[in-house]
């Protein structure tokens, strides 16, 4: 599925997002009639918005008194990928959780400063936090299917969330399935248990889960961490397959996979961001110094 | 230590050095708790023994038959149990068809939506109603919760749904109704910090996984915590049935004690349990024996839905471990 900017069709879902309401209604489009859904299959991903551009400005983030981001200013561009890499514990985790602002949900956890999804403050007030999630999906470390449903059920959770109706939701699951490479795999059992496929395999249902939704930006936490190579090579294809269609931010400790997905490498050190760039420049010829020895193995 | 080599592994071996409780503390501690143990098994082994025993006369003369039949007449010697497994029956599941969503939604509010400072003052709260002695719900039926429900809640139920011969239209302080109420906050407590217990056990990552994905807390609640928990909520309801299906004295005080099946669950009934203890004393041999009959049923049932929440509980704890 190539990716032409002038066949997609782009849904202003802005207004979604600063609206309070809990369910966003999905794309303005009840006047069609029901069977254009099947002669367009895959309408699903084709329907997806353009990517947006988020930046973090200033961003705090707080455990109780553990300052653990510490005024960070960083871009993730779309049609990009951009890896966060770092030393264990210094931040990294938090600070893609308060993109999506799951930070928010650990008690005694706080944010503070400007998470900006092209020109709007998902942090502002009047933002929805439902609707924030919906625009911004999060791929974990450790694959999370929901542990009592089908296959089709999983990808299909955020579908009926979203009050999508019956009649779409195959397609898009189906779509979805497709997108994350996992469709030839479980075509035929989409019935059985989410928890019994490998982990591989789980890792990708979460991958198509999230993207079932159309989220404009997809967080992924070291989503590889708990996979053998030949599960993370086909998700680091996934990755590079989906970039132009989401703007993709990967947390990861692997740097040859910070090399072989990432557009962009963003180094943190205890809370601060030390220096973001081109990833062959970050990986050969760092401004700071501190960078170069990290990626080099000379210390974290 | 000045210990020649040769002496060093026998006494190391003896353990003279050590002081005599330092010595046998453990031996003694075991023993003590394995006659703790034997002695619990001796005694629920007795107390069947001796409700059999008793009821023996009763199952020879009376057969399954007992439980088909609904005349007690201690008059004519003729015993039949079917209006007090009637009784325990509807009181039992009428309470718990109340307190099991009561319950859930006390748990759901506890574990996932209450600010976190208020939920273990809450808990506390609830719990401590477990602790009420039940003679003393009992009373308070009697003087304030009969009468409540004899003018306020039983007109109101038979205006809405009086269709249902369940809520017929002749009302009383005493009865079906107000002992399932009883019965319901008898059960509440229990069955809902079992299922708070339940729901701690979902995965934390399963539930972070539908909140990310624009799921509502109540998405969140449906899609991952109540259909993970299902078993264990089975589980804490079977523990509440035990509780309400054996529960005697505050029954006792607000069913009315009057035989007969009725429908309508307004008016006096009895229960297996209430019949035990209300008529025990001063019994015909006979009538001793079908009352211990009765008791065999009550027994056989505790430990039917006991056992069934255990084994339930267990397959909880084990997938838990491996999640
Ligand atoms: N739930 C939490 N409660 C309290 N402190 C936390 C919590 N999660 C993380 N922290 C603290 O915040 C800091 C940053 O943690 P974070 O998980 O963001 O690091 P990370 O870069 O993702 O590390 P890793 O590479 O090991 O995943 C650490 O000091 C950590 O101890
Ligand atoms: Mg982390």
């Amino acid at each position: 599925m190539d990716y032409e900017p002038s066949d997609v069709t782009v849904v202003d879902r802005k207004d979604e997002i600063t609206s309070r309401i809990p369910r966003p209604a999905e794309a303005p489009a009840p006047a069609s009639p029901p069977q254009q859904s099947s002669e367009t299959p895959a309408s699903g991903l084709e329907r997806m918005h353009a990517t947006r551009h988020i930046r973090l400005e200033d961003l705090h983030a707080y455990y109780g008194s553990n300052h653990a981001v510490k005024g960070v200013n960083l871009s993730f561009e779309p049609g990009k990928v951009t890896a966060i890499i770092g030393p264990s514990g210094c931040g990294k985790s938090t600070m893609v959780r308060c993109v999506n602002r799951m930070h928010e949900e650990i008690p005694g956890a706080r944010s503070q400063g400007r998470v900006l999804l092209d020109d709007v403050d998902l942090r502002g007030p009047g933002v929805d936090v439902v609707a924030v999630r919906r625009f911004v999906g999060m791929v974990f470390q450790k694959a999370n299917p929901f542990p009592t449903m089908s296959i089709f059920d999983n990808v299909a959770a955020g579908l009926r969330f979203t009050g999508t109706p019956r009649d779409e939701i195959t397609d898009r699951v189906n779509a979805a399935l497709e997108a994350a490479g996992l469709w030839d795999e479980v075509e035929g059992r989409l019935s059985e248990p989410g928890m019994s496929l490998s982990g591989g395999q789980q890792q990708r249902l979460c991958i198509a889960r999230a993207l079932a939704v159309e989220p404009a930006v997809l967080l992924m936490d070291e989503p590889c961490s708990a996979l053998d190579p030949v599960a993370t090579l086909k998700i680091e294809e996934l990755i590079g397959q989906l970039k132009q269609r989401v703007t993709i931010a990967v947390v990861t400790h692997n740097m040859q996979q910070a090399g072989r997905v990432a557009d962009t490498t963003a180094f943190m050190l205890s809370g601060e961001l030390v220096e973001v760039g081109p990833t062959e420049k970050m990986f050969t010829n760092p401004d700071d110094e501190r960078t170069e020895q990290y990626v080099t193995g000379k210390f974290g | 230590m000045t210990t020649d080599a040769a002496t060093a592994p026998s006494s190391l071996l003896s353990g003279q050095g050590r002081g005599l409780v330092d010595r046998f503390g453990d031996r003694a501690l075991y023993l003590i708790t394995l006659l703790a143990a034997i002695l619990s098994g001796v005694i629920l082994g007795g107390i069947t023994y001796e409700v059999f025993k008793l009821a023996g006369s009763a199952i020879s003369k009376f057969g399954l038959g007992f439980l088909t039949t609904s005349n007690w007449d201690p008059v004519h010697e003729q015993f039949g149990a079917a209006q007090f497994i009637y009784g325990t029956a509807v009181s039992s599941f009428g309470a718990l068809l109340i307190a099991t969503p009561l319950s859930i939604a006390i748990a759901l509010f506890l574990t996932e939506l209450a600010p976190r400072r208020s939920r273990t003052p809450i808990a506390v709260l609830v719990e401590l109603l477990a602790g009420v002695p039940s003679v003393i719900l009992g009373l308070w039926g009697i003087l304030v919760l009969g009468p409540f429900l004899n003018d306020t809640v039983e007109p109101a139920l038979h205006a809405a749904l009086g269709w249902i011969p369940l809520f017929g239209g002749t009302y009383s302080p005493v009865g079906l109704f107000p002992a399932m109420v009883i019965l319901t906050i008898m059960t509440v407590p229990i069955v809902s910090s079992l299922t708070r217990e339940v729901f701690a056990t979902v995965p934390p990552s399963a539930k972070e996984g539908a909140l990310a994905l624009g799921g509502t807390r109540w998405d969140m609640m449906t899609t991952t915590v109540l259909p993970y928990s299902r078993p264990g909520i089975i589980a804490a309801v079977m523990l509440g049935l035990w509780r309400a299906v054996g529960e005697a004295i505050a029954v006792t005080q607000v069913i009315g004690g009057a035989p007969g099946i009725h429908a309508n669950i307004f008016i006096p009934a009895q229960t297996m349990a209430s019949q035990i203890a209300a008529q025990y004393q001063g019994a015909s041999p006979l009538n001793q024996s079908a009352l211990g009959y009765l008791a065999v049923v009550l027994l056989i049932l505790s430990l039917v839905f006991n056992g069934v929440a255990r084994l339930l509980v267990r397959g909880v704890q084990r997938r838990a471990k491996v999640s």
